[in-house]
C-alpha cells in the first residue's frame, strides 16, 4: 500500500509543478493546488529544521526587507528566522525611527529599497491594501504580511498546515502530504470584524475543503458576510459540539473606536473558551490562537496551555511556512 | 533511441554492484544506501534487497533530495521538493552509498555531498550509479559503476526503471541514433 502510493509522489514530479505568482498578496492569489504546494514544501523544511544544522545555502545572495509599520514580535521574527536560514540577508526596518517619521510616503520608501536591491519585500501596514499597492510599484516580490483588517495570507496557510498536520497524525498518512481539508469543521470565533487572520482563514480554509462556521456576535460580524462560504452562529456552546478545530481570535481592542460589546465580562462568558465550554465539543477539538492572546478574554488561561492547544506550535509551523513560501517566491530563476 | 542495457542486463548489473559493495566493505556493516530521487530511490532499494539477501541481514535504504543544493536554482522556475527519508539511526559514523541513475556532469552528487553534511558526519561515503556517461565537469568519480557509456554531450540517456517507467531499459538518443 505504501509502495503505491510513493510511486504516485514520483509520478506527480513529472507534472507541471504549480509555479506561484510573483507576489503573495491575498489568499485570492493561489489555487488550490498552489496551496497545497506550499503546504506540502512546508512540510518537507519542516523537517530539515529539525537537522542539526539549519541552514540551507538556497537563497543565498537574495535579500529580503522585513517592511514593518506596524508593532509584530512572532510575524516578523518568524519571516527573519525563516529567511536567514535559506542563507537570504535580511534587513528589518520598522517604521519607528526611520526616515518615516519626517513624513517619507510609502511609495518613496519602497523605491528607496528597490534602490538597495531587495530580492522580496515583506510588508505590514495598518492600511487594507497596502500591499497591493506596494506591489505596482516594485520590481522584486512583496509577501503581505498583514495590511489592516484585510489580509494575513502566511498566518492561514501555518493555521491549515498545522490542521491538517495533526489531523493526519497517521504515520501512513505522512503528515498529510498531499492532502487537503475535506470533512473538516472549523469554527473560527471572536472578533471577525477587526480579523485579518479571519478572512484569510476562510477563504483559505474553504478552497481546501473545509467547513467553516463563524461564532461571534453580530456587532463583530463584517457587513456582506453573507456572501462568503460560511455559516454563521451566534451560540458558541451550539457550535462547538461538531467542531474539529476552534480558532480563537484576539479582540483587537487597538482597533475598535466604539462600543461593540456591553463589557468586556459579557464577550468573555458568551463567546471565550474555557474547559467548561471546550469539554462540550464531542470531537475534543483543537485550539488555534494566532497570537498574541488576551488571557481571560477570549480564551482562558488554562485553554491555552492545554494539550489540545497548538499555540505554540503554530509559532514553529509559521517558520517552515515563511521559508516554503519565499523558496517558492525567491527559489528559481528572476522572473 | 537505441537500447544499449535490457532488463536482464540492468538487473545482473545491480547484483554486480551488490556484490562489490559488500566485498569493497568487508561485509554489510554499518552500510546505508541513500537513493537520489528520482529513479535513484528506486534503485536504492533494489540494491538494498540485493545485499539483503547475500549477506543474510537487512542494510538500510533512505532517500535523499538534493533539490535546494543544486548550483542551477536560479535557471528555472523553483522546483517542488520531494521527500528526504533516513533511516533512524542517522548517518553519523554510517558508511554511506549513495546511489543515482546517470552520473554525468557531477553536479547532482556535489549538491548530495552538501545535503549530507546537514544531517551528520559518515564515516565515509560512497558512490553507486547504473551509468556513467563521462563528461565530468568537477572531481567526482564513481565508486560502483552499471556500464560505462561513452557519450557526446548531444546525446541523450534515458533510464526506465520498472517502479516508475513500467519498464527497466537503458536508451541513447541523439546526433547520430
Amino acid at each position: 500500500m505504501a509502495k503505491i502510493r510513493f510511486r504516485s509522489r514520483d509520478l506527480m514530479r513529472d507534472v507541471v509543478t504549480p509555479v506561484l505568482k510573483r507576489h503573495l498578496l491575498s489568499i485570492d492569489d493561489l489555487t488550490r493546488e498552489q496551496a497545497i504546494l506550499i503546504l506540502d514544501t512546508a512540510d518537507e523544511l519542516a523537517r530539515i529544521s529539525d537537522a542539526p544544522i539549519k541552514k540551507l545555502p538556497t537563497l543565498r545572495g537574495r535579500t529580503v526587507v522585513n517592511l514593518f509599520y506596524e508593532d509584530s514580535t512572532r510575524t516578523r521574527i518568524s519571516f527573519e528566522a525563516a529567511a536567514k536560514r535559506l542563507s537570504a540577508d535580511v534587513i528589518n526596518f520598522s517604521a519607528k525611527g526611520s526616515s518615516v517619521s519626517k513624513g517619507e510616503s510609502l511609495k518613496d520608501t519602497a523605491l528607496t529599497l528597490q534602490a538597495m536591491g531587495a530580492d522580496a519585500v515583506i510588508l505590514r501596514h495598518s492600511a487594507s491594501g497596502a500591499a497591493h499597492r506596494l506591489a505596482e510599484w516594485t520590481k522584486g516580490s512583496v509577501i503581505n504580511a498583514g495590511d489592516g483588517t484585510h489580509e494575513h495570507p502566511t498566518q492561514a496557510l501555518l493555521d491549515a498546515f498545522t490542521i491538517r498536520k495533526h489531523l493526519n497524525k497517521n504515520p501512513e498518512q505522512n503528515g498529510g502530504v498531499g492532502a487537503d481539508l475535506t470533512g473538516v469543521n472549523v469554527a473560527i470565533v471572536g472578533d471577525i470584524l477587526h480579523s485579518r487572520v479571519a478572512r484569510s482563514n476562510v477563504l483559505l480554509l474553504s478552497r481546501l475543503g473545509a467547513k467553516v462556521t463563524l461564532v461571534a456576535p453580530p456587532t463583530l460580524l463584517p457587513v456582506g458576510v453573507s456572501d462568503w462560504p460560511v455559516s454563521i452562529s451566534y451560540d458558541f456552546n451550539e457550535a462547538i459540539g461538531e467542531c474539529d478545530v476552534v480558532m480563537m481570535l484576539r479582540l483587537q481592542l487597538e482597533r475598535m473606536k466604539s462600543a461593540f460589546f456591553p463589557s468586556a465580562r459579557e464577550y468573555s462568558r458568551l463567546f471565550g473558551l474555557d474547559m467548561e465550554r471546550l469539554a462540550k465539543g464531542k470531537k475534543s477539538p483543537l485550539i488555534l490562537h494566532p497570537g498574541p492572546i488576551n488571557r481571560g478574554l477570549e480564551i482562558s488561561a488554562e485553554c491555552a496551555d492545554s494539550a489540545d492547544s497548538l499555540i505554540l506550535e503554530q509559532v514553529t509551523n509559521g517558520v517552515s511556512i515563511r521559508m516554503a513560501v519565499l523558496y517558492l517566491l525567491l527559489g528559481g530563476a528572476d522572473s | 533511441m537505441k537500447a544499449v542495457l535490457s532488463s536482464a542486463d540492468i538487473s545482473r548489473a545491480l547484483t554486480r554492484i551488490s556484490h562489490e559493495i559488500i566485498e569493497k566493505n568487508r561485509g554489510s556493516e554499518d552500510i546505508l544506501l541513500l537513493g537520489i530521487p528520482t529513479r535513484g530511490v528506486h534503485l536504492a532499494e533494489r540494491i538494498a534487497r540485493e545485499i539483503g539477501v547475500i549477506a543474510g541481514q537487512p542494510v538500510p535504504v533512505g532517500t535523499l533530495d538534493i533539490t535546494l543544493h543544486r548550483d542551477d536554482l536560479r535557471s528555472k522556475p523553483p522546483r517542488a521538493l520531494t521527500p528526504t527519508k533516513i533511516p533512524s539511526g542517522g548517518i553519523d559514523g554510517k558508511r554511506v552509498v549513495l546511489v543515482d541513475d546517470v552520473l554525468y556532469s557531477g553536479r547532482t552528487i556535489r549538491a548530495a555531498l552538501d545535503a549530507l553534511g546537514e544531517i551528520g558526519r559518515p564515516a565515509l561515503v560512497q558512490l553507486a550509479v547504473l551509468i556513467d556517461r563521462g563528461h565530468r565537469e568537477l572531481p567526482i568519480r564513481a565508486d560502483y559503476v552499471g556500464k560505462n557509456l561513452p557519450t557526446s554531450h548531444e546525446e541523450i540517456v534515458k533510464v526506465s526503471i520498472h517502479e516508475v517507467d513500467g519498464e527497466d531499459q537503458v536508451q541513447i538518443a541523439g546526433s547520430h541514433a
